[in-house]
């Protein structure tokens, strides 16, 4: 393999480029970025940055005198892929030719289906987005929050600690139920409550208010919620739109094995975007979080400069964190509705505990609030029990 | 030089911490190697004694910043300083450390202030 392009210059994409190095690859490396940034670390865009308590450079993803070798070509896109040629299209009207590729596009935010972004709306995916919403958060008012997931309950804790009137809406019976189960979600949310930010869950929103600049948020019932700034944290999709036509399977984002290979040969798939087949749940699924961009980065490169002959390690369960109002909420492996949870340790009285998810008995998920030492246990515990399903039992 | 413990009581795939200020760990990796480092995540006030050793790097408990035992560099924030490596002794049957005379890069929020310029 001569030449390698990764698409995308976020954590993945900079995570498989150093896996190359790392792993010999010595040939052509071509790393594309939508935005003109170097890559950057997302996760503080809802916490400690958009609070003003680190800067830009604290983002850097990058060592200071880290030389990956690689040409970067950031602020453009790649608006198409011919899969059997490994050919891409990008928006300046260039094509390019490699031997091997690997996407990490990852996702974007979700837009309000049928509302204009008038100002003062803001959606938080990019540093681009969190530069514009720390600009209009130091004015203060009245915040919505749509959404109740991680960005909708990171941005309502920091904005209740930049003294803000804080409201959240969500549809869902409580923020995090999606990853964390209805009764863990409630016991979570408390936080919100113990802070003063006024929850409206079970509440779908209609649209928004507002002709110069947005002035309420419309809910399902009809009711209006009165705002000065609204953010948008209703979840995302998979950077994928640019692939139809490219040969390469998508499903809910790019169709992948579990060591990162994709239908097309040559082509890997990593991130945000990629939903790489899990053992354990004998299904695809997109993993967005942090620590899969990073973990899966080395197999999905295995399996590129394997030409798909490395067989990929189980990759360690989905684990991530969340920090809000000073507290630390962890959670890893899978839950789904008919899994039973039960508190093994602390009491969520005191906004300290820990909690185990199992599904026949057997544990399939932890979480913990400000419980580090033994949710670590557990993480550990978790990736070494685990049981590969059989893929054609359902 | 100062005593650790006994090789017997830090079996492999273990952390021992020592209450030295700044607190120190020593590893002892599944391969059978000894490392020691400063303890605390050069990011915020987290214990490396309660991270996940794996290889040669253990990762933070709290943000997942991975340390190389080898150099104390982290790979990626949110931790972007190094934690100071210090010398592993065995002598028969126990464990010493010689301790670095490095400046440490303790975080902020570990209540000693930020060390300017500790990058060494």
């Amino acid at each position: 393999m001569k030449s390698v392009a990764i698409v995308g210059a976020s954590l993945a994409g900079l995570s498989a480029a150093r896996a190359l190095r790392k792993q010999g690859y010595a040939g052509r490396l071509l790393i594309i970025g939508e935005e003109a940034h170097r890559p950057y670390d997302r996760p503080p865009l809802s916490k400690e940055f958009l609070a003003g308590s680190i800067d830009e450079e604290a983002l850097s993803l990058e060592a200071e005198d880290e030389d990956l070798g690689a040409q970067w070509l950031l602020g453009t896109r790649a608006t198409a892929l011919d899969g059997p040629s490994r050919t891409l299209g990008l928006d300046d009207g260039s094509t390019l030719r490699a031997d091997g590729i690997v996407l990490a596009t990852g996702a974007s935010a979700r837009e309000l289906p049928g509302a204009r972004r008038l100002p003062g709306v803001h959606l938080l995916r990019t540093l681009d987005d969190a530069r514009a919403l720390r600009r209009d958060l130091r004015g203060g008012g009245r915040l919505v929050v749509v959404g109740g997931g991680f960005v909708g309950a990171e941005v309502a804790s920091t904005a209740r600690g930049l003294g803000m009137d804080v409201t959240l809406v969500q549809s869902g019976p409580a923020p995090l139920a999606g990853v964390l189960g209805t009764a863990m979600g409630r016991a979570v949310s408390l936080l919100h409550v113990d802070h003063g930010v006024r929850m409206l869950c079970g509440t779908g929103v209609q649209g928004l208010t507002g002709t110069d600049r947005v002035s309420g948020v419309v809910l399902a019932d009809g009711r209006t919620v009165p705002a000065d700034i609204v953010v948008l944290g209703i979840g995302s999709r998979p950077c994928t739109d640019w692939l139809h036509g490219s040969s390469v399977a998508l499903g809910d984002g790019v169709v992948c094995t579990a060591a990162g290979a994709t239908s097309v040969p040559g082509v890997v798939a990593v991130g945000d975007c990629a939903s790489w087949y899990d053992p354990l749940l004998g299904t695809g699924r997109r993993v967005e979080h942090w620590s899969g961009a990073r973990d899966r980065a080395p197999a999905a490169v295995a399996t590129l400069l394997s030409g798909g002959t490395a067989g990929g390690e189980l990759p360690r369960p989905p684990y991530f964190w969340s920090d809000q109002y000073g507290v630390r909420i962890q959670f890893t492996g899978h839950t789904g509705p008919a899994d039973s949870v039960a508190i093994e340790e602390g009491a969520v009285d005191d906004r300290s505990f820990l909690a185990v998810y199992r599904q026949a008995g057997r544990p399939v998920g932890a979480l913990g609030v400000n419980r580090t030492r033994s949710f670590m246990r557990w993480r550990r515990q978790l990736a070494g029990a685990r049981v590969p399903q059989q893929p054609a039992v359902l | 030089m100062i005593p650790v413990c006994r090789l017997a009581d830090l079996p492999r795939g273990e952390a021992f911490r020592l209450d030295t200020k700044p607190p120190v760990v020593v590893f002892h990796t599944e391969d059978g190697e000894f490392y020691a480092i400063d303890d605390t995540c050069t990011h915020q006030d987290a214990s490396l004694a309660e991270g996940w050793l794996e290889g040669c790097a253990v990762e933070c408990p709290l943000h997942a910043s991975k340390f190389d035992l080898r150099t104390g560099q982290a790979d990626v924030p949110p931790a972007r300083l190094p934690v100071r490596t210090h010398q592993v002794v065995i002598e028969g049957e126990t464990i010493h450390l010689v301790l670095s005379d490095a400046v440490p890069n303790l975080p902020f929020a570990a209540g000693r202030g930020p060390v300017a310029g500790g990058a060494t």
